[in-house]
């Protein structure tokens, strides 16, 4: 262990430590601007800095380990005159626009100037704000130069954490996409640079006003569709209690901003369940035939990863649609018929944790009821909230209500889709089910919970020892898809979502920097699944009561139609 | 696909390396005059073009940092500028992660010390200082200014007395300078910018090879002013004075307190690198004036100067550097040690030493000890030990002087500090014990030797000889009056003596030990100096001019280089060590000249230092 005072403080801490953490166990606080625990220890931007006694030079203390003894002094006039040139500097290459950037009140560089009282310092007349770069403003991602700040969390983040490489650093210390333009790269739309983007640089494309103009539109019915994991997040920003922002609340809180019907994509994941168990159930009847492991499709992230990194295992992704995009086909088709509305008045929407989502209902094999695009728009949680605060909506006035029915019914294993394991664990339940006709214990495969990156298990499914992989994660994918095309392992069934801790930690997810809230968020939708009424995707009764009355039987004709799709319709830029 | 390639991270750096040669070059020949801040700046913007671009200090701070010294270059700033520039620089230089933003702000932060004049006029008046403006490189680092352009294009059309007068136009040294000079004129040379510098002193020794310096005929004297001037010292800059004076219409007495005339020129310099019949026919053409008469073997003291003060009616005191220093050993009084100076002095009267069968250690790392050395190889030492007690890099010795006394035999023992004069029963001297150094940091621009962890050694020595530097003997001319810092007299830019009417001083005695070339310069600025404190304003005609300018050869092509006689043949005798140059490669050399002094800002009005 070793002794080290930080402003007059001691604190023994072990070898290692970084000045940084051990000014966190002595209780000193260190700004950062830069620092991304594990991914972006670059001190790049020298806003940690610090005198530490013996050394002439200011030192960062996000990456500096302390020595035995060492003195360390975080709050002196020299380390703030430092840090304010520091930011001098980077505000001198931002554009300041903060009343209408998107991150404004989120701004980790916007905090640090208000903490430093930038508006009273003095600097030097500084020059020279970079244009804003040209950009597809239809891109689902958008990248604003001008705010880029080249903390290079980006880059690193995206190679590192997601595999992907699509940003890089360029030679003069900017960012750029590595690839020729970001159409032409892997960008998986995963989302995780943007919610890791310190300042507004990297944002996803705003589609509130569409949302908006359908609700204003008298003629037209709109019908959302909120994912499993919104509803661990969506008041995040309000900062009121996890206990409290629920789902009830969520349905009120849409209902408010003027949706006509409020429906839940847990519903369409408990059929996601019913198409991709059964899928999965006849590929392992037909073994002999078929390539293993099948793997899970739900994630729009992944989709992309696989097809621009590992083409190769494409055909043995699930055919499934996912459930944003089966609830859309099931909205213009079997509710639209039931409840006599012209599905060509239906506007179909989704709030999603997610960016790619937003790529996803706009593919053009997505269009099958009939009524163009069976989503029309899909949002992210973090514009949903947005769209609460322009309605004057405040989730701590709100009464619980019910989702709306047939499409709001939904079980804890569509809840569970949200984290990383869910899907596997719901798809398990009811596998479990169809193979053998009984309902094992809601909690028999609990092994694949939990935020490891890639998780490994066998079940015996009536003396058919299943082995299941789970991954979360790109780079975690990678590795597994490495060692899978290695022959170092051999699975049947692999769930694969892109982010990590899966869509709790969506890239539409609301943005608290430096904090990591897939765990917790997870921990909400196991919790709603422990306390449903009913737990197994087979039992949704409003899911059965759709194939009876429009559907058939799981994997038969109209779903091949409307729930599956065919992978080799579309493809994305290799690597 | 392969993965590993012998490919460089960057294809780019196997070529760039031959690209940072030439930026080297291109540094190297910074025209002398360039204002400081605009060499501040390039230094700045070479390290902002270094940067990664992973750090705000180094990043962003470095380009405002040149931006706001671009402002202050262009007179566009204030006195405040100034603090900003110094605050900035300050945090990057504190909170920069690596040495490319770190150093970067190091030096403008030690630049806006160093050149603060220069900044401030730039702020404050809105232009540079007065004194700066281009120059031709050449003869503006040349201390007397010699108009080196106009000697080459002489040189290259065969007219090698009239290389010799132009010489002489500034210098009456131009043997001396051909065999010795350290030529700090190829130092800035504008073809660096091309190949390499001219070889300008090789230039200059074809010439007086070709006509001896006292064939090639001295100006008329002008008519006789009445005016008598004492010149004190027979040395370089005291012959330089006399000689100008004396072709000014003066009459000029020259005491020197040895036997014969040159000062360390003759008892300095061995004569394998400059033989006395050479040194004569610069003697010889400087007396060949009329006007001038010697005394030797005069020693001027207190009241003897105050007789020259009273009857003449300026002085010239150029008494040179002459003692050697001494060093505080244990026995440095025993028999067999001896100061450099000494040596040298009697080999000057012709007094050749017989080190034949001995082991001579050598103190020092200067040119005087290399002169040591190689003259102790020549008295038939067995054994020559160079001591130093830094590295041989930080000799101040010329590198040729270093390497040729190598070649014959040298032997350097480097980071040893000698710390004991080991004597046998006798008295005589039989050894040196010395400490081993460890070199540690940069001290006022030098690494500086530190005491090593290692046990002290012994050099067997028969004669030990002192060249750590020389002192003046200034004691006199104090008593006289003549005011003195750390031993060197003082005087003001002019030359005059401080606080003295008449009394003018200059060369070693005023600079301290430094180089012919300085001291000749510093006669010159006496001469004029004093024909104006006479009241008169002469201007003296060399008798030829520089022919007309033909186009730059831009071809690159290497620099001729002087050679030696062998080293095995030359370490036996004290004959003169180089080969002469030939025809041909003078010839080459000379077309290698880019004639600053008509292309570029030599056909400017101020782009030249040149004295009528």
């Amino acid at each position: 262990m070793f002794k080290v005072t930080i402003n007059g403080r001691e604190v023994e801490v072990s070898e290692g430590t970084t000045i940084l953490e051990a000014a966190g166990q002595a209780g000193v606080y260190i700004p950062t601007l830069c620092y991304l625990k594990d991914v972006n220890e670059i001190a790049s931007c020298r806003i940690c800095v610090v005198e530490v006694e013996g050394q002439d030079e200011l030192v960062a203390a996000c990456n500096t380990p302390v020595v035995d003894g060492m003195v360390v002094r975080a709050n002196t006039s020299r380390v703030r005159t430092a840090r304010k040139e520091n930011l001098a500097l980077i505000l001198s290459t931002h554009n300041v626009e903060c009343t209408t950037c998107i991150r404004s009140g989120n701004c980790k560089l916007q905090t640090l100037s208000n903490d430093f009282n930038m508006g009273a310092f003095a600097a030097p007349s500084f020059e020279g704000v970079p244009a804003a770069q040209d950009w597809p403003q239809d891109f689902p991602l958008i990248r604003d130069a001008s705010k880029c700040i080249r903390c290079m969390r980006c880059v690193n983040i995206c190679e590192r954490v997601q595999a992907s490489g699509v940003w890089k650093a360029t030679p003069a210390g900017g960012v750029d996409v590595a690839a020729a333009s970001i159409e032409e790269s892997p960008c998986t739309l995963c989302g995780q640079c943007i919610t890791h983007c310190p300042v507004g640089a990297l944002t996803a494309r705003d589609d509130t006003a569409r949302v908006f103009a359908a609700i204003n539109d008298p003629d037209t019915i709109t019908v959302v569709q909120v994912a499993p994991a919104v509803r661990a997040a969506w008041a995040e920003s309000w900062g009121i209690p996890r206990e409290e922002a629920t789902p009830g609340r969520m349905a009120s809180a849409l209902r408010r901003i003027g949706f006509d019907y409020v429906f839940d994509t847990d519903w369409s994941a408990d059929l996601t369940i019913m198409e991709e168990g059964s899928e999965f159930v006849a590929r392992v009847k037909n073994a002999e035939n078929e390539t293993f492991p099948m793997f899970t499709s739900c994630c729009p992230g992944w989709v992309r990863y696989i097809k621009a990194q590992w083409p190769q295992y494409v055909d043995q992704l699930s055919t499934a649609k996912s459930p944003q995009q089966m609830f859309g086909a099931a909205a213009k088709t079997w509710f639209a018929e039931k409840e006599g509305i012209d599905p060509n008045k239906i506007f179909c929407m989704s709030v999603m944790p997610c960016v790619a989502k937003k790529h996803e209902c706009a593919l053009e094999n997505m269009n099958d009821a009939g009524a163009g695009q069976d989503v029309d728009l899909s949002v992210t949680t973090r514009e949903m909230a947005r769209m609460l605060r322009e309605c004057g909506i405040d989730p701590r006035e709100l009464e619980e209500e019910e989702f709306d029915n047939p499409l709001g019914n939904a079980t804890g294993a569509g809840v569970i889709f949200g984290a990383t394991g869910g899907v596997m664990e719901a798809a398990l339940r009811s596998a479990y089910f169809l193979v053998t006709g009984e309902n094992p214990d809601p909690d028999a495969f609990r092994d694949v919970r939990g935020l490891d990156g890639w998780k490994e298990a066998t079940f015996d499914l009536a003396g058919i020892p299943l082995r299941v992989a789970v991954a979360s994660g790109l780079a975690n994918t990678n590795r597994l898809l490495a060692a899978l095309d290695a022959g170092e392992v051999q699975y049947d069934f692999v769930e694969i979502m892109a982010c990590p801790g899966g869509c709790a930690g969506g890239g539409g997810q609301p943005i608290h920097d430096g904090q990591e809230l897939a765990g917790v968020r997870g921990d909400i939708l196991y919790g709603l699944d422990k306390h449903a009424d009913l737990r197994f995707s087979h039992e949704n009764p409003t899911v059965l009561q759709a194939y009876e009355e429009y559907f058939g039987a799981p994997c038969g004709e109209r779903p091949h139609h409307l729930l599956h799709s065919d992978h080799h319709d579309w493809s994305m830029p290799h690597k | 696909m392969s993965k590993l390639s012998v490919a460089p991270a960057s294809r780019a750096d196997a070529k760039i390396a031959g690209f940072m040669e030439r930026y080297q070059r291109r540094i190297e020949a910074t025209p002398p005059g360039t204002c400081p801040v605009a060499v501040q700046l390039t230094l700045l913007e070479a390290g902002a073009s270094q940067t990664c671009g992973k750090c705000v200090p180094c990043r962003d701070g470095l380009p405002q940092l040149a931006a706001m010294i671009k402002r202050v270059l262009d007179c566009d700033a204030d006195k405040a500028a100034l603090d900003e520039i110094r605050s900035l620089a300050t945090m990057i230089r504190d909170s920069a992660d690596c040495a490319i933003g770190y150093n970067a702000a190091a030096d403008v932060l030690d630049g806006l010390d160093a050149f603060a004049a220069e900044y401030e006029s730039h702020v404050m008046a809105h232009t540079c200082c007065d004194d700066i403006a281009q120059k031709v490189p050449c003869e503006a680092m040349c201390p007397a200014h010699v108009n080196v352009p106009a000697y080459i294009a002489l040189v290259a059309e065969g007219d090698y007395a009239g290389a010799v007068q132009m010489v002489r136009k500034d210098n009456p040294f131009p043997t001396a300078c051909a065999l010795v000079c350290e030529h700090p004129c190829e130092e800035r040379c504008r073809r660096t910018l091309i190949d390499a510098p001219i070889n300008i002193r090789g230039i200059k020794k074809y010439a007086v090879d070709s006509c001896a310096a006292d064939k090639a005929p001295v100006p008329a004297r002008l008519p006789e002013s009445g005016r008598k001037v004492a010149v004190v010292g027979a040395g370089p800059s005291g012959l330089t004075c006399a000689y100008y004076l004396a072709l000014m219409g003066h009459a000029v007495d020259v005491f020197e307190s040895r036997d014969k005339l040159g000062g360390m020129l003759r008892y300095g310099i061995p004569a394998y690198r400059f033989p006395r019949e050479r040194l004569d026919e610069d003697v010889n053409a400087i007396l060949s004036v009329g006007g001038i008469t010697v005394t030797t073997n005069c020693y001027v003291d207190a009241d003897k100067m105050r007789e020259l003060a009273d009857s003449y009616d300026a002085v010239y005191v150029a008494i040179g550097a002459h003692t050697g220093k001494s060093l505080r050993l244990e026995n440095i009084d025993a028999q067999g040690v001896s100061s450099a100076v000494d040596l040298l002095r009697a080999i000057g009267d012709g007094d050749y030493p017989d080190f034949t069968g001995k082991k001579v250690a050598i103190i020092g790392g200067g040119n005087v000890a290399m002169d040591c050395c190689r003259t102790s190889v020549r008295a038939g030492a067995e054994e020559v030990t160079c001591v130093y007690r830094r590295r041989l890099e930080d000799m101040t010795a010329l590198p040729a002087e270093v390497e040729g006394a190598m070649a014959e035999g040298v032997e350097m023992v480097t980071l040893e500090a000698p710390v004991a004069i080991e004597v046998d029963g006798e008295g005589k001297v039989c050894g040196l014990r010395t400490q081993p150094q460890m070199i540690g940091e940069v001290k006022r621009g030098r690494p500086a030797p530190v005491t090593a962890d290692k046990p002290e050694n012994h050099i067997d020595a028969d004669i030990i000889l002192i060249a750590v530097g020389q002192d003046i003997v200034s004691a006199p001319f104090e008593e006289f009056g003549m005011p003195a810092e750390r031993g060197c007299f003082r005087a003001s830019e002019g030359l005059e003596a401080e606080g003295l009417e008449g009394v003018f001083v200059g060369g070693d005695c005023q600079t301290g030990p430094a180089s012919a070339i300085m001291a000749i310069g510093a006669g010159k600025v006496a001469a004029r100096n004093i024909d104006a404190y006479l009241g008169y304003n002469h201007t003296l005609d060399c008798g030829v001019e520089a022919p007309a300018a033909k186009p730059n050869n831009r071809t690159a092509c290497g620099r001729v280089n002087i050679t030696e006689r062998p080293a095995r043949e030359r370490k036996r005798d004290f004959e003169y060590i180089e080969n002469p140059m030939s025809r041909e490669e003078a010839v080459q050399e000379c077309g290698r000249c880019l004639r600053c002094d008509h292309y570029g800002c030599g056909v400017l009005e101020g782009g030249r230092i040149q004295y009528v």
